[in-house]
């Protein structure tokens, strides 16, 4: 805990990418796949439309690139401001 | 060979291969019992982490709720799945990084009380408890359909195996077995999906098959459903019927509660370094995807697969009769599943066929009347049974049947297990250990934990006999109490430095009453049948049925902890540091027992 500044900094880059990653991750789910539904409808998947694909496939294909890509990128910022395990 | 002597082979050496493991790698001292000496691979962990968590729920029984219902009971599929973000960004590198063994210590040590710490093992047991009761539907159908009897002795014989197998190994045992009952476990949910996807689209994934053509109309597969379904007068299969509000809720509360349940939190504690905990949450939603987008194709197939059978002229056509359902070969399903008590039929208007359709829809009243129908007659079919069912349903060879009862066995035994060890670990080292008698030995610490699984799995088989739902919806239940309660304490422990002892205790209190009290007045008090006020038919408030209520509990949670936080004394300045540590990587102790 010796660089109290560069610990601030690092905190609020996660937490804009948690911010981001949230946002995705709604957007994908309730969105798409729910609310805005009635929206995609004109967009045709394989006998039935986007927002069904969404709601059993496309959510979850999206919520793994999530997970993963927030696991490379801390794992960058850990080095990058000098908090990674050694 | 017939099936039940094939059945019994495989479930057997199933069964020989996870215990042979368990011996192998039998618990010691009571750091490797709980966590498994902190030393295990990201993708291994992430195997045993998908293997524990998806459980009967998710095997035996969402494919058959999403079969009859369709696009309405998505929810599933995305709330099981979409947790694992909210706990790979805001839960595993924390809990990791604060390095003990159970999530109610990291609740008692970041509110600095005792009270906290004792209200979240109490949260944890219940929420545990309503899951294990979930688990053990899932594990009377498939022990009854197996052994051939009754859905209740099957649930009793289940019982007395999930303890044995428990008590058996900690952690470590269960770590490397259930690596072993993932792989029986996908196997199982996927051979026979890739098997029936092949047959009626053509194309071997199961997930594209699903969008694809249907090989014997030509028309895409989901119209081709839509249209068999819409001719039964039931909903068509891609269409949004549900409420959305409840719909949404729903969803939220199932992705919320998987980022509280105990089980697979304490999966994050075994690796050995925080970077490895935010990778292993991605490894665990991989394993988990494989079976995830399955689902899907395997309820859409058996819903067509199912309309078929019964109707093996067409819709428009001839219902199949009785004769066919007693003596061709392709129909034997029928019969083994009628001793379970899970499945029937009935000729109501005494004309030798077995009609099957909607009778709640006013069009197909009329169409019935006409047709000298008296009501559906297919009255019986229980919708856990429906993934079990569907390789002899799709008439595949019987090593596919004895490896999926083999699977729904895997998924179910291996959840209980997890699921009884976090209780076990609750009361032992959490309530005992940590409040009633720091002082207690090793060895007595052992024997606590194992007088609570034996408890927890008497009460849960006494209200798996008369569950609350299906295996999905009571294991839905468990997502709400464990939104409500667990996952805003700990999240707020994490991200607000402002959330004292007095809030979060508030919080979780609020929380967990409130849903567990909304909940009850609709399932009856501590699932007793009988003893509720309302029902998810006609909800208390609105259209919020029980099972979404943990997203509303879980914001209770927040907002009173929120303002009594607020009225109360700040956080020390200790706790604000021990946040801040958490906070960063560095100086995470090293993996134990190395």
């Amino acid at each position: 805990m010796s660089d109290n500044s560069s610990n601030n900094a690092y905190w609020a880059a996660n937490v804009r990418i948690i911010l981001i990653s949230l946002v995705i991750w709604a957007v994908v789910s309730f969105g798409f796949g729910i609310l805005l539904r009635p929206m995609l409808s004109g967009i045709a998947v394989g006998g039935t439309d986007l927002g069904f694909w969404f709601a059993q496939q496309g959510s979850i294909l999206v919520f793994l690139a999530l997970i993963f890509n927030y696991a490379w990128r801390m794992n960058k910022l850990d080095a990058e401001h000098g908090v990674d395990e050694e | 060979m017939d099936q039940f002597t094939i059945n019994l082979l495989f479930v057997g050496a199933s069964f020989a291969l996870y215990i042979g493991i368990a011996i192998w790698a039998r618990a010691g001292s009571t750091s490797e019992f709980y966590a498994a000496g902190r030393g295990v691979h990201p993708v291994t962990n992430g195997m045993a982490t998908a293997a524990d968590w998806m459980s009967a729920a998710s095997f035996i029984s969402m494919a058959g709720l999403i079969a009859f219902t369709g696009y309405d009971n998505s929810s599933f599929l995305m709330g099981w799945t979409g947790g694992y973000v909210l706990l790979a960004l805001l839960l595993a590198p924390y809990l990791r990084k604060f390095g003990k063994f159970t999530v109610s210590e990291f609740i008692g040590d970041r509110f600095y009380s005792q009270t906290a710490r004792l209200v979240a093992v109490v949260c944890l047991i219940v929420a545990s408890t309503t899951y294990v009761i979930g688990q053990m539907t899932g594990v009377g159908v498939a022990f009854g359909r197996f052994l051939e009897v009754s859905n209740t002795t099957g649930l009793l014989i289940g019982a007395c195996v999930v303890f044995a197998y428990a008590v058996f190994g900690g952690m470590k045992g269960v770590t490397y077995t259930q690596v072993a009952q993932y792989v029986v476990l996908i196997m199982a949910y996927t051979i026979p999906a890739i098997f029936i996807s092949l047959q009626l689209t053509g194309n071997p994934i199961p997930a594209l098959g699903l969008f694809g053509d249907h090989v014997a109309s030509g028309m895409p597969l989901l119209e081709k459903l839509d249209q068999i379904v819409a001719e039964l007068g039931f909903n068509e299969y891609t269409a949004h019927h549900a409420d959305t509000l409840n719909m949404v809720l729903f969803t939220l509360s199932l992705m919320i509660g998987t980022a509280g349940l105990p089980h697979v939190i304490m999966r994050f504690f075994t690796v050995p370094k925080v970077s490895d905990a935010r990778w292993s949450a991605g490894w665990a939603l991989v394993f988990i995807a494989l079976l995830y987008l399955t689902a899907p194709a395997v309820g859409a197939m058996a819903r067509l697969n199912i309309t078929d059978m019964m109707w093996p002229n067409g819709t428009q056509g001839e219902a199949v009769s009785v004769e066919q359902i007693e003596t061709e070969a392709r129909y034997d399903w029928m019969a083994t599943w009628q001793k379970t008590g899970l499945l029937d039929w009935e000729d109501k208007n005494g004309d030798g066929k077995i009609q099957y359709y909607n009778d709640k829809n006013a069009e197909m009243q009329a169409k019935a009347a006409e047709k000298g129908w008296t009501g559906n007659e297919l009255t019986k079919f229980n919708r856990d049974i429906l993934v079990l069912a569907n390789p002899e349903i799709a008439n595949l060879p019987s090593w596919v049947i004895g490896l999926v009862a083999a699977g729904g066995l895997a998924a179910a035994l291996s959840t209980a297990a997890g699921l009884l060890l976090a209780i076990s670990s609750a009361v032992s080292h959490d309530l005992i250990k940590g409040s009633l008698n720091p002082n207690i030995s090793e060895k007595k610490e052992l024997l606590s934990a194992r007088i609570a699984m034996g408890v927890a799995i008497a009460v849960a088989t006494y209200l798996g006999l008369n569950p609350p739902g299906f295996a999905a919806q009571t294991v839905a239940l468990a997502f709400g109490l464990a939104a409500a309660s667990i996952f805003p304490a700990l999240m707020m422990g994490i991200f607000s430095t402002r959330i004292n002892n007095h809030g979060a205790v508030a919080g979780m209190l609020a929380g967990l009453t409130v849903t567990l009290v909304y909940i009850f007045l609709h399932k009856g008090w501590f699932f007793i049948p009988g003893t509720n006020s309302f029902s998810d038919a006609d909800p208390l408030l609105g259209t919020i049925k029980s099972t979404s209520f943990g997203a509303i509990g879980a914001m209770i949670n927040f907002i009173v902890a929120y303002i009594v936080s607020g009225m109360t004394k700040a956080t020390p300045q200790e706790i604000v540091d021990l946040v801040h540590s958490v906070r960063v990587p560095r100086g995470a102790a090293a993996a134990q027992d190395h």
